[in-house]
């Protein structure tokens, strides 16, 4: 019998190693998988390659692992936040290394490795510095019907670690509003994913025309607590 | 001589670049001034939003008290859904941005170049924590890409260029720059005058950014 349903969140992450490369779902403060985040900090993993679209906020989740001298490398689009003093204090003194993408070349580098894709070209950052490689070599790049293109490869994760709204024992998931975000593009791109749920339904509960992640992607499924998202530190509307 | 003409205000500038947003369009709008143009579609046009963390069909802040953190937009800030509106994915909302799905976005800039090159996510300062987001997709992803912005920049100089000396977002990708003195559009030869606020001439307007404007 297949049942993906986790007894614990440090049953999930058993498979989480020193220098793992974990991708971690979320954009601002929706879909944070916040429990697991916590429990990879239990956990005591080292060496962390972490690819989120931030670099964590305030001084809890994703700003607590930094802080706690886990992540050696951050892969993130938008890391300069009102409250990221965590990761620009650190990225200051030299202690994180930092590979700056463009938002949309991480959702498809994370789908290009879900995908089973090599690399992909596309128009996005060409004739900019992003099309640099972090030693500061130029990227390949190809014109194609006119237009310059950059050619760009998957990131593959280890591990996977999002949050969803129902999940079921074979792992199908739906996921709530914007909350979505990273999580399904993830799911795909890891070798173990791990995902939160508000509520486990027995199967056939899930409708399966709105199942959004099927299960086959899905390694963990750990039911926690319903927890409304707050605003965090973010700064208010103007 | 004193100028004898008064710059758009925030909300005239919005409400200019609202003008020219067609009936059915698929909009992006970008953090910061940009945000400001949903106020200004005019009455009986139909114009759907999207936000590059999934949404489309995005609709105005909630009233206080409903805000739901689980619905924001791409500043983070809560937002609502309209009916009719949909959730999608990272990889799906990029590639709707990024496969010239969305008609129009409108974007901020600290620099265009004549000949639309942007430049609007890096000051390049030493020291400065980098942070790109969504604004190289977006720049080369749309049908059009507008900007909107003040002509000069706090020192006067004018944010329109021959080069662009900021770091690029994309190359030969804005085409029409809105601001508080004028309309602009970008084209391979250089900038045309669509149009500029009462009492300021084509003249004054070529001297205020300093590079010519194409009969």
């Amino acid at each position: 019998m297949i049942d993906k349903i986790a007894s614990s969140v440090a049953d999930a992450l058993k498979g989480v190693q020193d220098g793992s490369t974990v991708l971690i779902g979320g954009f601002g403060t929706a879909g944070i998988p916040l429990e697991l985040i916590e429990g990879l900090i239990d956990h005591g993993a080292r060496d962390l390659t972490v690819v989120n679209n931030n670099a964590g906020n305030g001084d809890t989740g994703l700003a607590a692992l930094l802080q706690a001298g886990r992540v050696r490398k951050i892969i993130c689009s938008f890391p300069r936040q009102a409250d990221s003093q965590v990761f620009d204090g650190l990225y200051r003194q030299g202690r994180i290394e930092l590979e700056l993408v463009p938002q949309g070349n991480l959702a498809e580098r994370l789908r290009a490795a879900g995908a089973g894709i090599g690399a992909f070209y596309t128009p996005t950052g060409f004739g900019t510095e992003l099309a640099l490689n972090p030693d500061g070599s130029p990227k390949e790049t190809r014109v194609i019907n006119g237009r310059g293109h950059v050619l760009e490869y998957p990131i593959h994760g280890d591990v996977a670690l999002i949050q969803a709204e129902r999940g079921d024992r074979w792992g199908n998931l739906t996921y709530r509003q914007a909350a979505r975000n990273f999580g399904p593009v993830m799911a795909t791109a890891a070798r173990c994913t791990v995902a939160t749920v508000h509520e486990v339904v027995e199967l056939g509960q899930l409708d399966p025309e709105a199942i959004v992640t099927p299960g086959i992607h899905v390694s963990h499924v750990v039911p926690v607590p319903r927890r409304a998202t707050t605003a965090g530190g973010f700064k208010t509307a103007a | 001589m004193t100028p004898t003409y008064q710059p758009r205000s925030k909300d005239e500038l919005a409400r200019r670049v609202a003008a020219d947003i067609h009936d059915g369009a698929y909009v992006n709008l970008g953090i910061g001034m940009p945000t400001r143009v949903a106020n200004h579609i005019p009455p009986g046009r139909e114009v759907i939003l999207q936000s590059e963390n999934g949404i489309l069909g995005m609709g105005p802040a909630p009233a206080p008290g409903q805000e739901d953190y689980d619905l924001i937009n791409a500043g983070k800030q809560p937002v609502t859904l309209l009916p009719g509106g949909a959730f999608f994915h990272h990889a799906d909302s990029f590639a709707m941005m990024r496969g010239g799905h969305l008609d129009i976005c409108v974007l901020g800039a600290f620099q265009v170049s004549a000949t639309g090159d942007l430049a609007n996510w890096s000051t390049g300062e030493p020291g400065a924590i980098p942070a790109v987001g969504g604004a190289m997709d977006l720049a080369i992803g749309a049908k059009q890409t507008w900007v909107m912005m003040d002509l000069l920049s706090k020192s006067g100089q004018s944010k329109v260029v021959a080069q662009c000396t900021y770091p690029l977002t994309g190359l030969a990708c804005v085409k029409r720059i809105y601001t508080d003195l004028a309309t602009l559009e970008c084209s391979p030869q250089g900038l045309r005058l669509i149009d500029a606020v009462d009492g300021l001439g084509r003249e004054a307007l070529q001297e205020l950014i300093g590079l010519p404007l194409l009969d």
